[in-house]
């Protein structure tokens, strides 16, 4: 695992490290649910890139006659959703809905008022997104009665729609986008933060170590979450605001763990011979301290990213956090759950998205953790 | 003992002192104020109002006398609800979040410590396996996930339970609440029982105890006083936990405790209810950490020495 200083001794050390890494993939790889989160997250992040050019609706894009529809195959509108859509359409065209049929996918629509129905305001129907492309079978010779053949689109809503009519599959990858990006970029933020921290205090020890350590204790005794939504609440909520917030509160872990790390490898010979040789404080830090914390490390950071999405959900589903128009899988359950009496399948897709998110990096950081104890079995 | 509890006391002095000022500052340096309405106010309004408040003092004096009303037990009136104090809004949310709390505590303990201690004496069991699975979901599954669920389940399609209110705390409105705000510590407190039960189990005064032939409960007792430990150490961080939670069920279930306010007196810039808010929660969580770590001592004589 030590790397030596290339001064004292020449290259040949430097496999011994890759060995390690390539042991420790091997391990991961045999730890089948492991590798079940890896393929889970890959799959969820891939999704959320890319699925929401794929779905057919844009995440805006709100369709007013199919609000609040439950999760499904079926392709809508459906039959019972027709007859309340062709009502509202008609009294558009100021015309009223004398009958209508469907037959493969083609509605036969006989439309009648009291005066002659323009043709132009036909459009309704394909602008509506229900309908394709209308034209007329037949017409009255006064013009107060359209016989009208249009195809009915089928549009899928897999996880329903919201309450305005918006697909929640689509908005729930566009959201995905925002809260990986917040749990990675936090993660990294109180990962700089907490590794340079504790690299330092572990290192420097003695009474810097004492002062830095307290100032640590202090600040876990604080209730963190509460400063942060005084902090996003007073400041406006913006995404930069949430990611510097969660960061800064979620170093002290990672602080933790880097310094009793240091203290160990402090004592080492490796180390020691560096310091011999004159290499300075932060050139040891860089050389010799971080990169052989990097074990524990990700391990912490892994199973940070879970912790950071999660409060990040929380943030927004107290309406604290990310705001409209851009949304995060909190959000979506928080509009889920107000919907819960009229629609209760609203909650379903966000909270799977998140629950399966939060589980496969749980479960991931766990066996990261597995893989790189060296007490393991190789 | 005595003097230990009171360093520690005097400890926490300046961790408050840290979080007032903090937050203190941190809410006035932000934009806005607690009278910025859609309507704007008459200049001449705003200046009483904001005379009348002390708000048109410098800051460090607006601190000075905030401290100093603080320390006589003034936490001051509240901005955004009139003609009440700060101080009156707890006394009507106090009872609301403590009943909550306690209940979820006790709940979490009772049931984290049990089921972690029959993990623990049948390892590789069902309970075990069922603890297993608990620690992973409950670390997943966030408790405003589970408290729609729940409402889903026992609220709409079985009408067993209400779906929210508190109506003066009667049982079935507390039921939903309490289970979803204990949920997710009960995982966390099993697992932990578990390892540590698993092994004090396997030290050797137990096995002492065993090869004298002592029945099994008194074992069982013996081995717990161990395994408490690393439970009574996390009883400062899961208060913590409690209080965060008590937030979101709060706001899920209608219930007009503390987290409500807080979050309402946030969003309304309600400065002293947000910042009595903050003190309330910093003590109950120094005081519980404190706790924690006497309850520690008593049952951990090599702890005591260095108390």
């Amino acid at each position: 695992m030590s790397r030596i200083a290339p001064a004292a001794l020449p290259r040949r050390a430097a496999p011994g490290r890759l060995a390690i890494g390539r042991l420790a993939f091997r391990r991961l790889a045999r730890n089948r649910g492991a590798l079940a989160a890896l393929f889970v997250l890959v799959a969820v992040a891939l999704a959320c890139l890319v699925g929401p050019f794929l779905t057919g609706h844009a995440p805006e894009r709100a369709y007013p006659d199919l609000r609040q529809l439950p999760p499904g195959f079926a392709a809508e509108p459906g039959p019972e959703r027709l007859g309340p859509a062709l009502a509202r359409l008609a009294f558009r065209m100021r015309a009223r809905v004398e009958g209508y049929a469907v037959e493969d996918g083609r509605l036969r629509l006989t439309l009648a008022a009291e005066r002659p129905i323009a043709t132009r305001s036909l459009v309704y129907l394909p602008r509506s997104d229900l309908f394709g492309e209308p034209h007329v079978v037949e017409r009255a010779p006064d013009g107060t009665r359209l016989v009208i053949a249009v195809p009915i689109r089928r549009l899928h809503f897999l996880l329903g729609t919201d309450v305005h009519g918006r697909d929640l599959l689509t908005r729930s990858l566009v959201a995905g986008r925002v809260s990986l990006l917040i749990g990675l970029v936090a993660t990294a933020v109180a990962l700089l933060v907490g590794v340079a921290y504790g690299a330092v205090s572990g290192f420097l020890g003695g009474r810097t170590d004492a002062v830095m350590m307290r100032l640590v204790d202090i600040l876990y005794a604080l209730p963190f979450v509460f400063f942060v939504m005084v902090l996003v609440v007073f400041f406006r909520a913006s995404l930069a605001l949430i990611l510097v917030a969660i960061g800064a509160v979620e170093w002290l872990d990672m602080a933790r763990i880097v310094r009793a790390q240091t203290l160990a490898l402090r004592r080492r010979d490796f180390v020691r011979a560096a310091e011999a040789l004159g290499l300075s404080t932060l050139a040891i830090l860089r050389r010799h301290i971080v990169p052989n914390t990097l074990g524990p490390i990700t391990v912490a950071a892994t199973l940070l990213v879970p912790r950071v999405i999660l409060l990040e959900s929380f943030l927004s589903f107290l309406g604290l956090g990310v705001q409209e128009p851009q949304t995060s899988w909190g959000v979506l359950i928080a509009e889920g759950a107000r919907a819960i009496e009229s629609a209760p399948g609203m909650l379903a897709g966000p909270a799977c998205f998140l629950v399966a998110t939060l589980m496969a990096l749980n479960i991931l950081g766990d066996g990261l953790a597995d893989a790189l104890d060296p007490r393991g079995a190789a | 003992m005595i003097a230990y509890t009171l360093r520690r006391l005097l400890q926490a002095v300046p961790t408050l002192f840290l979080v007032i000022t903090l937050s203190f500052f941190l809410m006035r340096l932000a934009p806005g104020g607690p009278f910025d309405l859609e309507r704007p106010l008459p200049p001449a309004a705003m200046e009483n109002l904001r005379r009348v408040y002390g708000l048109d003092q410098p800051l460090p004096v607006q601190f000075a006398r905030y401290l100093a009303a603080l320390a006589t037990g003034d936490l001051g009136p509240s901005f955004s609800f009139r003609d009440l104090s700060v101080a009156d809004l707890f006394a009507r949310g106090l009872p609301v979040s403590m009943t909550l709390g306690a209940l979820a505590l006790a709940l979490a303990l009772g049931l984290g410590i049990g089921l972690g201690v029959l993990a623990a004496s049948r390892r590789g069991g069902l309970i075990d396996r069922l603890v297993g699975v608990l620690a992973s979901v409950s670390l997943s599954v966030p408790n405003f996930v589970v408290a729609p669920l729940l409402q889903i389940a026992f609220g709409l399609s079985l009408r067993w339970l209400p779906l929210s209110g508190w109506e003066g705390g009667a049982p079935a409105h507390l039921i939903l609440p309490v289970i979803t705000l204990a949920l997710p510590q009960v995982g966390a407190i099993a697992r932990l029982t578990r390892t540590a039960m698993a092994e004090a189990l396997g030290a050797p005064h137990i096995r002492t105890l065993r090869a004298m032939g002592v029945p099994p409960l008194i074992v069982a007792r013996h081995a717990l006083r161990g395994a408490l430990l690393p439970v009574v150490a996390i009883l400062g961080p899961l208060a913590a936990a409690l209080l965060t939670g008590s937030v979101v069920v709060e706001t899920i279930f209608g219930l007009p405790g503390i987290g409500r306010y807080f979050v309402d007196g946030a969003l309304n810039r309600d400065y002293t209810l947000v910042m009595g808010t903050v003190v309330l929660v910093a003590v109950l969580v120094l005081l519980l950490n404190l706790a924690g770590d006497l309850l520690s001592a008593v049952l951990d004589p090599r702890l005591r020495l260095g108390a």
